[in-house]
């Protein structure tokens, strides 16, 4: 039989909704998730990013629609799925009475590993995530960084395919997030596959082959972050910040101005420019003096603010 | 896929409820010391002030209604009975609560192979050690102040954990539905607390008026006191059908809430 891995669906879903009561969490999602892909769901809080993990990581029954996890039924085959799956939740479940070494053990034993498997993998994946100095260590004092490190090692226990991440680095300084960051982007490059949620657009540019973003429980739009910003902004954006009692009137006066696009924030006003030089030489040239001013590329931020008329962590 | 995460379970080693219970093993491990000593204290406070402290003055006047018995032989399986229920009540209620609200182990455990029905059943499995251990221990307290009658207390003792299970199986059932844990206070002291004192524990329900009677006879602390006592006593021959009455009604509590518990756990760890 011929083999193309590349191109396996892993996760499959039309038409998926999940209702809490009267409120609809996840509105009619279709997606396909290849093997081997890092796919990412951008979003607010309460797009519905974490209802579609809990969907995908078989603990939440779909209300109508349809999806298949490694070919089967979340519903009837849940606890066979969730054994070829790894989960780093929001927010750590890890067991603060016990040490970092234990965690893993209950964890290795859930999945019904032999000690000895355990004790093998627990060894080599502290030191993937850095922890094996600490690993005699309770958990309960570690910091957050190193508590998110614990948890993704844990995940990786069973030897997932599937590593379901929700907002991964929510709450980390910038130093551990970047940490975080290189080793999911290691567990990537050794094949497995990442579905991850964020609302932090530098993450998703990072780490993800392809995204939606997801606003009120559909998606707003899908591809690879370098196509959504190619279709949906500018090649660069002029970020001007005026006077507080200045900034109504500049608002009026850059209506004339030929950007592409303007958004005006409650601080700031974004031009979406071709050449943000020349369009900042072009505004003082118009009488108008900003107090500051930068010229930036485009990101997945502007993407989400263009679909959505929002910003993504309002 | 990983062979051995889908290896077949076989009952009950590698079942997945075990591998649920086996986390509370290990936690057990390290907590177990202070959980220790209020076991075996507390035995010997109760058995002390009752048997000894109010005996004498009991003891003192006929005893004809305990059924000719000092009163430390009388009180003592019925303290073994709601010591049951009492380790019961703890282990079921903030530890079921907890590992959703607080630990969030049920949580971290949903992510692995194990399904709420496992989840329940493991930690269930846990309670019914909890139960030997502290029953154990007050037998071995009851058989130090000489409390016991017969040799038929090796029954007591499964008796006991049978009592505490009619116990910690509904109760954990419920509690893993609880959202606020003030609802807890309703249990201790709506139900803990009438049951100790009207269950045919200090004094025998003949002393009650028939209405009140009748009400006890429905509790399960009744039945499981009846059963520790006769066992202690020696007097479970006398009333055979009773005994195994009691144990029916004990065992379909106990049933009940294993069936229940699964249904609850599941709706509310599969949301």
């Amino acid at each position: 039989m011929l083999e193309r891995p590349e191109t396996e669906v892993l996760v499959r879903a039309r038409g998926l909704t999940k209702n809490f009561g009267s409120f609809l969490a996840v509105d009619g999602i279709d997606f396909d998730l290849y093997r081997g892909e890092a796919f990412g769901f951008l979003g607010p809080n309460g797009a519905g990013k974490s209802s579609t993990m809990r969907m995908i990581g078989c603990v939440s029954p779909p209300t109508s629609g349809e999806l298949s996890i490694l070919g089967r039924d979340p519903v009837r085959d849940g606890s066979a799925i969730r054994a070829r799956l790894g989960v780093v939740p929001q927010e750590d479940t890890l067991d603060m009475e016990l040490t970092v070494r234990e965690n893993l053990l209950v964890y290795g034993r859930y999945f019904g590993l032999p000690r000895r498997v355990i004790r093998e993998r627990t060894t080599a994946l502290l030191e993937f995530v850095q922890l094996a100095d600490r690993a005699q260590d309770k958990v309960e004092p570690l910091s957050g960084g190193l508590k998110r490190r614990l948890t993704i090692a844990r995940s990786l226990i069973n030897e997932p395919e599937i590593l379901i991440l929700d907002e991964p680095t929510t709450g980390l300084d910038p130093q551990a997030r970047h940490v975080v960051w290189d080793r999911l982007f290691r567990l990537k490059q050794r094949g497995v596959t990442l579905i991850l949620t964020t609302h932090y657009m530098d993450e998703a540019e990072q780490l993800c082959d392809r995204l939606v973003v997801m606003d009120h429980g559909r998606f707003a739009a899908a591809g690879s972050p370098r196509d959504l910003i190619a279709r949906y902004c500018s090649p660069e954006v002029l970020e001007l910040r005026f006077d507080p009692d200045l900034h109504d009137a500049a608002v009026d006066k850059l209506k004339d101005f030929s950007a592409e696009r303007t958004e005006v924030l409650a601080d700031r006003i974004l031009l979406y420019v071709t050449d943000g030089d020349a369009a900042l030489t072009a505004v003082r040239a118009g009488g108008l003096e900003p107090l500051t001013s930068l010229v930036r590329r485009g990101t997945l931020e502007d993407v989400f603010l263009r679909l959505t008329g929002r910003r993504l962590e309002d | 896929m990983a062979p051995i995460a889908m290896a077949r379970p076989g009952w009950p080693f590698s079942s997945l409820s075990f591998r649920a219970f086996q986390c509370w093993l290990l936690r057990y491990r390290r907590i177990w010391r202070s959980s220790v000593w209020s076991s075996v204290l507390g035995p010997i406070c109760y058995m002390g002030a009752l048997g000894f402290g109010l005996g004498t003055l009991v003891d003192k006047h006929s005893t004809a209604s305990l059924g000719g018995v000092p009163y430390l032989a009388f009180v003592a399986p019925a303290l073994l009975a709601t010591g049951a229920m009492n380790t019961a009540v703890a282990e079921a209620s903030y530890p079921v609560f907890g590992s959703i609200k607080w630990n969030r182990i049920y949580t971290g455990a949903q992510a692995s192979p194990l399904r709420p029905a496992d989840i329940f059943r493991g930690h269930l499995m846990f309670m019914a050690m909890r139960l030997a251990m502290n029953c154990a221990v007050v037998v071995l307290v009851m058989w130090a102040f000489g409390a016991i009658r017969s040799a038929w207390v090796v029954l007591a003792y499964p008796a006991a954990v049978l009592t505490g299970l009619a116990f910690a199986a509904p109760i954990a059932a419920w509690a893993v539905t609880v959202t606020v844990e003030t609802s807890f206070n309703y249990i201790f002291r709506f139900g803990v607390m009438p049951l100790m004192l009207f269950s045919g524990t200090f004094f025998p329900l003949s002393q009650l008026p028939a209405g009140l009677r009748a009400l006890a006879y429905a509790t399960p602390l009744w039945h499981g006191v009846a059963l520790c006592r006769a066992f202690s006593l020696g007097t479970a021959g006398r009333d055979p059908a009773g005994m195994l009455g009691h144990v029916a009604y004990l065992a379909v509590l106990a049933a009940a809430g294993i069936w229940a518990g699964a249904r609850t756990y599941r709706r509310r760890l599969y949301v």
